[in-house]
């Protein structure tokens, strides 16, 4: 399905890249930008799918592009936001899924655009409404030490990375071959051992999970 | 270990030596020390006999006083004429004043150990270095000139002029080595002691942040152009070749090689941010300052005799400041001295790291002209260490650190 999408990037280079990756799934820009004030501006004027913006941009170069999305959200809470970053820092993810469990949200490594059909999936689930967030945000998650992590298996873990990339349990038994039942059982004895309530959405699944390693 | 730059000098070849100022700026300091010396002699031995006379009287208590504390002065005349030998002014040990006017002044002046301190010296100025300035210099140009003249009297003591214009070149050696210890021991016996430093700790404290503040603004500097130019390129081709992989055949031997093309800049990107996150020479790191340094010497376009010898690794901070003090001096030896050859020399002593980077530029670095120099003393100071620079104009330049490893 096509979308229509506002992307904020203030590297020619790599806004062509975008561009190109996303008009070639079908997906038309009905604005391309280079900083922050004209990527609200933009957003109000065409009402888009999906944004899909850089964090360092001007005017301040450091994270200007983040706050526009958290301001886009205030005035529109179900629009779907992705956030692109040369670095993954925990803040700005934490900044990123405490906007509310309206509209989807999704934070990703640059680097992920290159891994083209992927970022082309990764910006459908947003779109959808679900949370994308970057592997490398989990695998530093989860490098921390905290005693309740210790508690799960090996494979536990996988699975609990697999969710808090925000995947679905079908997609999570794709990727490890297992059965989606396999799958259910692993997740319902993670929330088990981490004292999480069993919740429908994928998505607050993720927020309750990045909260709770947030702590 | 003290270094004096003067005696570093001395070391020099000898046609570089006898045509450096440091003769000439030996010769002003021990003459100019002749001179003062001998006039306060003459000040203080006349206020010491006036004083004694007119005790009686009451008049020569003042007197006695002005005379204990004309060390204040000397020492003030000293600290001036000191910066003939020595580039780094020695900081005036007094406080300022507790109490308003000439009392407050006074009783502040007469509690201080450092006002004492230079009444000691005067006394030993007077009694011992103030003769030998006079002797050295007596003996160094009179001693040839008497001999040159010999013959005016005795035409058959020919060879004794012949004697005396051979000790010509000697004389500068004798005078500055003499000048160089003198303004040692002046600089000893002067400098202000830890207690006294208080407002020269507070002058390190804002240097380290000076230090620490022109450090982090050029890593942010270097960050920011590896995001804005090498990463962002980097990641858009690796989109590029994304691309290209969606048009190739599956399974063919181009999605292949664009499969290991996209892995290869992949790495690179990553490598890029591992660079940009922390902007410090790895070889530092992992081996210490004579590998690094090598390394560093290795890409220079001057070609660089290095010679560090150091018992064991010195700490982090002391090798990281050494680090830049080497690379910081022979990027200005390449840029601005015009120099064909530099050495760098280091050793542990007593666990004070010694450094010092020389070149045989055209010298006439200014610690006062750039800012270079100055982030250099500071880096040094944060690690509590002391830098000096000897670059007379025309050469040859040398950097002394001495960076204490506790």
């Amino acid at each position: 399905m096509s979308l229509t999408v506002v992307l904020a990037e203030d590297s020619p280079l790599m806004r062509d890249g975008l561009v190109g990756v996303l008009t070639r799934f079908g997906h038309r820009l009905v604005a391309e930008v280079g900083d922050a004030e004209s990527l609200i501006t933009a957003v109000r004027a065409r009402r888009p799918d999906i944004v899909v913006t850089d964090i360092r941009m001007p005017p301040d170069h450091s994270d200007d592009g983040l706050r526009a999305a958290v301001a886009l959200r205030r005035e529109h809470p179900a629009l779907p936001v992705l956030v692109l970053s040369q670095y993954v820092e925990q803040s700005y993810a934490a900044r990123l899924l405490d906007l509310g469990s309206d509209g989807g949200v999704g934070y990703l490594l640059k680097d992920r655009v290159s891994a083209v059909t992927e970022f082309v999936d990764a910006v459908a689930r947003v779109a959808a409404g679900e949370t994308v967030v970057d592997p490398e945000v989990v695998r530093q998650l989860l490098h921390r030490q905290q005693d309740p992590l210790q508690r799960l298996t090996p494979r536990e873990r996988e699975v609990l990375s697999l969710m808090a990339e925000g995947r679905a349990n079908a997609a999570i038994a794709r990727q490890l071959y297992v059965t989606e039942a396999a799958v259910n059982k692993h997740v319902s004895a993670i929330l088990q051992k981490l004292d999480l309530r069993v919740d429908g959405e994928g998505h607050r699944r993720v927020l309750a999970v990045l909260a709770y390693l947030r702590a | 270990m003290h270094h004096s730059t003067a005696w570093r000098a001395v070391g020099q070849s000898p046609w570089k030596f006898l045509t450096s100022s440091w003769p000439w700026r030996s010769f002003l300091y021990l003459l100019t020390g002749g001179l003062f010396g001998a006039l306060v002699l003459t000040v203080l031995a006349a206020l010491t006999l006036a004083g004694v006379v007119s005790l009686v009287v009451g008049v020569g208590a003042v007197l006695l006083l002005g005379v204990s504390l004309s060390g204040i002065v000397v020492s003030r005349v000293e600290r001036r004429r000191l910066l003939l030998m020595d580039p780094d002014p020695l900081p005036d040990p007094h406080r300022p004043p507790d109490g308003p006017g000439a009392r407050g002044w006074l009783a502040t002046r007469l509690r201080e150990p450092a006002t004492w301190r230079e009444l000691g010296f005067t006394a030993a100025s007077l009694a011992a270095m103030w003769w030998m300035d006079v002797l050295v210099l007596g003996v160094s140009l009179g001693v040839p000139v008497l001999l040159a003249t010999s013959p005016v009297d005795d035409p058959g003591a020919w060879p004794l002029a012949v004697l005396a214009v051979c000790l010509v070149p000697v004389a500068p050696y004798t005078i500055t080595v003499w000048a160089g210890a003198r303004a040692a021991m002046t600089r000893a016996i002067l400098a202000p002691r830890d207690g006294e430093l208080g407002r020269r700790l507070t002058e390190v404290r804002a240097s380290r942040a000076r230090l620490v503040g022109s450090f982090d603004a050029e890593r942010r500097r270097i960050e920011r152009d590896l995001h804005d130019g090498a990463q962002q390129r980097l990641v858009s081709l690796n989109v590029l070749l994304g691309m290209a992989r969606l048009d190739a055949e599956p399974g063919s031997s181009v999605a292949r090689q664009l499969d290991s093309a996209q892995e290869q800049v992949g790495l690179a990107v990553d490598e890029l941010r591992e660079l940009s996150r922390g902007v410090h020479p790895k070889a530092l790191t992992d081996h210490g300052l004579p590998e690094a340094v090598g390394n560093l010497t290795a890409r220079s376009v001057l070609p660089v005799t290095v010679d560090i010898r150091l018992p064991h690794r010195p700490p982090a901070a002391v090798e990281t400041a050494a680090y830049f003090v080497v690379a910081e001096s022979l990027a200005n030896a390449t840029k601005h001295s015009a120099a064909t050859r530099a050495e760098v020399h280091a050793r542990l002593h007593a666990d004070v790291l010694t450094l010092s980077i020389s070149d045989n530029g055209v010298g006439g670095a200014d610690p006062a002209a750039g800012t270079g120099l100055v982030g250099l003393a500071d880096r040094v100071a944060a690690a509590d260490g002391r830098l000096r620079i000897s670059s007379p104009a025309g050469g040859p330049t040398l950097l002394h650190a001495e960076i204490p490893c506790r």
